[in-house]
């Protein structure tokens, strides 16, 4: 019997997860997937909002700016790629002007800091590659780069050193509440009993929300489509470029990732199924057409991936975050942007409200808010040399493009809610990020999988259930 | 650390220049490996066609390699395997190994030879899911050929470079069904004898002026969605096919890996993604080298070889201090002509020049002319010129002595 049941890991379940483990309660997540953050977490901008978009008084306006606060400290306790950039809403035109203004007024009532209109010299100065069709910008010193998978991945990692359980191909199909007890059926497996659950189930929340509530809300998926090029490009702009919002859409961005590709994207189209992350030749024009207004020469030919991903839409346009009609059932659903910039003070919200509801949660003394991760490429010369004397793993570099070594691949394996596939590994530590996407590293990587889980190499697949890489051994 | 030559890379390149240079008498040579073994691409290569320049006789890529690596065996070379260069400052190369740990090696001269790399999905933008299934040929081949597992059962191969042909042979060899052959290009990026040995002797079509347009499946590639292509390559409304498969292979072209190069501030030459030499196989760095598919990318191996021996040869006479410099002329192209290389010529001896290139599609009854302003200064005929068969014209530099200017290398309609 578990005090709550969060149904998803995704960036808002490991988020709210992690924050329970630091009190004393019993608590589980369940994700779907076989790893955590495989649904809109892993597929998004990847960008910390500074917070005057949203409109004031809404529930995206308050976790929007006091999650980015929240950020810097998090992800240095989780070493956790972060990088404070800033970001830039472009105009082009004088109505784009007149926006910018508003977006300004709107950004000093939800009291984010720092925010300033430039002109166009100013915008020069900071970011001198831009089109020289810019006017001004509105600058936020407090828009940041993350990286979301491994925010999540970490948050779960470290919630389980915390005495939190994670459960992944756990997929809910059913749940029931017998006196105070629900009870969470599951595809596969013995049944989840707790009493209380979260439902971050992102694009299906409504769908888990309707298992035992009345219909109050939906889902609707809107695909986005991006490019990621190599790091050849990513120094070409510093800050995270909007263009500003206009009667033609809301634009596209361009921004470094915390790794230091270029990102471009993302497109946006409404979905009828929430299955269809496949790219288009038409997405991928359009975000080309859209993104020659912010920089004129973007370099196609070192694209390296691109990839689309589902943002959960709902239709009350704004986060849901509450109890529902049935009691001791959270929703915390609607994360549309920006759900990752306000994860970590939803986070802080729900296990109040789990509170103000009645569960009992006393803090954990030994709460350990720390995790450390080694990342080679970025340790200094003597640093790397200690590091390979105490262990030789550190000195073979598996991922050339990344310079991932086969400790970091290990570690990655060997770590709370450690990877079991090769992108898991990826996700978590870098190989076949790269240029060559894993062309040379992806069978190294197989096998170090296959070795660490004492598993034939045939059944070390690459990410989903059922996306097998060898069919069997050859003549 | 310290050494006269380091050659980073341990393929047929980098494994011809260490020798040259030991037989020209440089005797402190390292050779840097990242793999676990010397030989490059060359050991998961098992077919056959290796050889016939170098050593007149018809080898596999492994008895290719196996030769070359024998005779750095048997000389003072040093060699580490397994070992990684981060960064070349300077002349001096930062690298790591389990072994050894963090090494920073001195070297007088360096020469590149770190080969290239197999362009991917994301290079070239094909639309649709990302399951599993989708492998370079090169991967593919790894798997097959080196760890023994097969990759599939029903085989799509976009792009007919000569991986691509020699890999639908080797998995219809394993029993696999390799459905199509796709190229974007009316005509084939692959080796004539090729074509007839790896897809006609085994009925697998091949689609000249096709794409895939679609990628379908959740978990495993499910199937794939091939168009055709108009004149200027994009996909034809109307034409879709849909190729049911669980395996899509992409042999759609290499790049000269030149991180390190870039890095280390060389400079490039924006045609052939590789590193700018003249006839010594000097970088724009004196007493940096650069031989083989980081310079550009070979279709036979042999040429390899001989480009390596020009730069372990040449970096000997450097170290050696009887390299001299003269007045350079740099090899530009005209019509018809994608690259050269080497792209700089310097005249300071009477030697004869070995010029590679290739042509930017099939040309019949051409002629190479070399030319400085309007005067001609050689010109040689060709029947036939295929972009997938790197062409080479031998100049002399006393022909280029009188010459005022650089020199242009341009195809003309033979007579």
């Amino acid at each position: 019997m578990y005090d709550v049941a969060i149904v998803g890991a995704g960036i808002i379940g490991a988020s709210i997860f992690r924050e329970l483990t630091k009190y004393n309660v019993k608590v589980i997540v369940l994700d779907k997937e076989n790893d955590a953050a495989m649904g809109t977490t892993r597929a998004n901008s990847a960008i910390v909002h500074a917070g005057y978009d949203p409109k004031e008084g809404t529930l995206m306006a308050k976790y929007n700016v006091w999650g980015s606060e929240l950020f810097e400290e998090l992800c240095r306790d989780l070493s956790v790629p972060y990088k404070r950039n800033g970001s830039l809403v472009l105009g082009f035109d004088d109505e784009d002007m007149e926006r910018l203004k508003k977006l300004y007024e709107n950004g000093q009532k939800n009291k984010v800091r720092g925010l300033r209109l430039l002109n166009r010299e100013e915008v020069l100065m900071k970011e001198p590659n831009l089109s020289q069709a810019v006017k001004g910008a509105l600058y936020a010193p407090t828009g940041a780069i993350v990286g979301p998978f491994e925010l999540t991945i970490a948050l779960i990692e470290n919630g389980v050193t915390n005495g939190g359980e994670f459960k992944t191909s756990a997929e809910v199909i059913g749940i029931e509440k017998e006196g105070v007890v629900f009870c969470l059926k599951l595809k596969e497996g013995e049944p989840i009993k707790s009493r209380y659950v979260v439902n971050a189930a992102g694009l299906h929340a409504d769908k888990v929300h309707n298992m035992i509530c009345k219909e109050s809300f939906k889902i609707l998926p809107r695909k986005g489509e991006y490019y990621v090029m190599d790091k050849s490009q990513g120094g070409i702009i510093q800050h995270t470029l909007f263009q500003c919002p206009n009667k033609m859409g809301k634009g596209v961005l361009i921004t470094p990732t915390v790794h230091g590709n270029l990102l471009v994207g993302p497109s946006s189209e409404d979905l009828e199924e929430k299955k269809n992350v496949g790219v288009t030749s038409k997405g991928l024009g359009l975000i080309q057409e859209t993104a020659k207004k912010t920089l004129e020469h973007i370099n196609y030919r070192e694209n390296i991936r691109n990839f689309s991903g589902l943002r959960a839409i709902s239709d009350r346009d704004d986060f849901i975050i509450e109890e529902t009609a049935v009691k001791g059932f959270i929703d915390a659903a609607g994360m549309k942007s920006p759900g990752l910039s306000a994860a970590p003070a939803i986070a802080i919200d729900v296990v109040a409200i789990l509170q103000q509801i009645g569960l009992l949660a006393e803090p954990k003394k030994d709460f350990q808010p720390k995790r450390h991760q080694i990342r080679f490429a970025e340790l200094s010369p003597q640093e790397k040399q200690e590091l390979i004397k105490k262990d030789p793993r550190y000195g073979r570099i598996i991922c050339r493009c990344e310079q991932v070594t086969e400790g970091e691949i290990v570690e990655s394996i060997q770590r709370p809610a450690g990877a079991t596939t090769v992108d898991g590994v990826k996700r978590r530590c870098r190989p076949g990020m790269g240029r060559c996407q894993g062309g040379f590293c992806g069978p190294r990587v197989q096998e170090i999988l296959a070795r660490e889980l004492k598993k034939p190499m045939e059944a070390v697949i690459l990410d989903r259930e059922g996306s097998y890489i060898l069919t069997g051994k050859t003549k | 650390m310290h050494y006269d030559l380091v050659v980073i890379g341990g393929g047929p390149a980098g494994l011809a220049a260490a020798y040259e240079a030991y037989e020209n008498g440089i005797s402190k040579v390292l050779i840097i490996e990242r793999e676990k073994e010397l030989g490059g691409i060359l050991n998961q290569c098992i077919h056959n066609g290796f050889g016939l320049h170098t050593f007149k006789e018809e080898l596999t890529g492994p008895e290719y390699a196996e030769r070359c690596i024998d005779k750095v065996m048997y000389s003072t070379i040093e060699v580490k395997t397994d070992t990684m260069v981060l960064n070349i400052e300077e002349k001096y190369i930062h690298a790591v190994n389990g072994v050894d740990g963090y090494m920073v090696i001195k070297a007088s001269a360096i020469i590149l030879a770190m080969g290239c790399r197999e362009r991917t999905r994301g290079a070239i933008h094909i639309p649709g899911y990302r399951p599993s299934g989708i492998f370079t040929a090169g991967a593919a081949q790894r798997y097959i050929n080196m760890e023994g597992y097969m990759v599939g059962r029903e085989v799509v191969i976009l792009g007919s470079g000569d991986i691509g042909l020699i890999m639908a042979r080797r998995m219809a060899l394993e029993g696999a069904k390799v459905k199509a052959v796709i190229e974007l290009m009316p005509y084939s990026n692959g080796l004539s004898r090729n074509i007839v040995q790896c897809l006609e002797d085994y009925d697998i079509p091949l689609y000249l002026s096709h794409t895939v347009t679609d990628v379908v499946g959740s978990g495993r590639l499910e199937k794939v969605v091939v168009q055709a292509v108009d004149e200027n390559r994009k996909p034809i409304l109307g034409t879709e096919k849909v190729f049911v498969c669980d395996t899509l292979l992409l042999s759609v072209g290499l790049i000269p890996e030149n991180e390190l190069s870039k890095n280390a501030g060389l400079r490039l030459d924006p045609r052939t993604n590789g590193l700018i030499v003249d006839e010594t196989m000097q970088t724009s760095e004196e007493g940096i080298f650069a031989c083989g598919n980081v310079l550009h990318v070979h279709d036979l191996v042999d040429f390899v070889t001989e480009e390596a021996q020009n730069a372990g040869r040449n970096a000997a006479l450097y170290l050696n201090g009887t390299s001299a410099k003269a007045k350079t002329v740099q090899v530009l192209n005209g019509n018809g002509i994608t690259y050269t290389v080497p792209q700089l010529i310097n005249l300071s001896k009477d030697i004869k020049i070995k010029l590679f290139m290739r042509v930017s599609r099939p040309y019949y009854n051409q002629e190479i002319v070399v030319k400085c302003k309007e005067q001609v200064i050689a010109s040689f005929k060709k029947k036939v010129l295929l972009p997938a068969e790197m062409q080479n014209i031998v100049l002399e530099t006393k022909q280029l002595r009188e010459i005022d200017g650089n020199i242009l290398i341009a195809l003309e309609e033979a007579e």
